[in-house]
């Protein structure tokens, strides 16, 4: 695979996307994105969705009958 | 016991990013209190149990209900979570932080619900593999489609159901909830590279997903 960041394919950037990006490199400073529009799209939309997501689904408490159905739970095994 | 909070009581939270609540939840049970509180539930302290349930509820039942997408079905994955966990709570070592051990058995329990409602999902190894059909196709070019910055979040949320288990799981993990790679990784026993790649993967389906509902909303 070529390794030279500046001529990498497509094909062998977005090969090292994901580990570049879990790795939290910048990678819209990436040589291969000065001229790709196509994976600079890729790269744009990933993180468009990545910010979406922590918008979604907002964290919610249990209603407490849960909690007195375990309680109950574990009197009657004890 | 005046001072001990019922369960039904709600912890203070310090939202963070309209939604991730991770750090307050994860670094409660490092403090010296807390640490107290699960040596007393392992030597079988009722009511310390119900403060490691007060402190956890809300993030197992949101786990829970962001996988299943039901109430009533994340209620009773959350009721059988906490019972598990006052079964095997003798059973903790500390190896991992409280709270990951916790979420890892409440994944358990997730998985071996979707597994019942027919998904061939065996264990966290099989949830970590999609099938190969099930992955994204690879995405040269076509930059015409780029999404736009406001998603809608009706669709998106569509979209993370309609994901295979693993890829779910992985993207709720750490997009929605806000764990690292490490975390998952010891989370699921898996390698860091692999959440990586799978929340890579996760994230590329839904691309995929959300340009193939602009194409439709574009056809005349």
């Amino acid at each position: 695979m070529n390794d030279d960041r500046s001529t990498l394919s497509c094909a062998e950037f977005q090969a090292k996307m994901a580990e570049l990006i879990g790795s939290g490199e910048d990678l819209t400073l990436h040589p291969h994105l000065k001229d790709c529009e196509g994976c600079r799209a890729l790269l744009a939309d990933l993180q468009t969705i990545a910010d979406a997501a922590r918008q979604l689904f907002p964290s919610v408490e249990p209603p407490d009958e849960v909690w007195e159905h375990i309680e109950s739970a574990i009197k009657q095994k004890n | 016991m005046a001072d001990v909070p019922t369960p039904t009581q709600t912890p203070q939270r310090t939202r963070v990013n309209g939604g991730k609540e991770a750090a307050t939840d994860k670094s409660a049970v490092t403090l010296p209190a807390d640490a107290d509180v699960l040596a007393r539930a392992q030597a079988g302290d009722h009511q310390a149990f119900a403060q490691l349930y007060t402190l956890h509820k809300r993030r197992i039942y949101s786990l829970c209900l962001r996988m299943v997408g039901n109430v009533a079905e994340a209620e009773d994955l959350t009721q059988e979570a906490f019972l598990q966990l006052h079964r095997k709570i003798a059973t903790f070592r500390g190896d991992s932080a409280f709270s990951t051990w916790l979420h890892r058995l409440a994944i358990n329990v997730v998985l071996m619900q979707l597994r019942k409602k027919g998904l061939s999902l065996i264990s966290l190894d099989e949830a970590m593999e999609p099938n190969p059909e099930e992955g994204p196709s690879r995405s040269f070019g076509a930059p015409d489609l780029m999404l736009t910055g406001a998603i809608d979040r009706l669709v998106l949320e569509r979209a993370i159901a309609d994901l295979p288990a693993g890829y779910r799981l992985i993207f709720i993990l750490h997009d929605v909830e806000g764990f690292e790679h490490n975390e998952i990784a010891s989370m699921l026993e898996c390698s860091i590279g692999n959440s990586k790649s799978q929340l890579h993967k996760a994230r590329l389906k839904l691309r995929e997903a959300l340009r193939m509902q602009n194409r439709q909303e574009a056809r005349p």
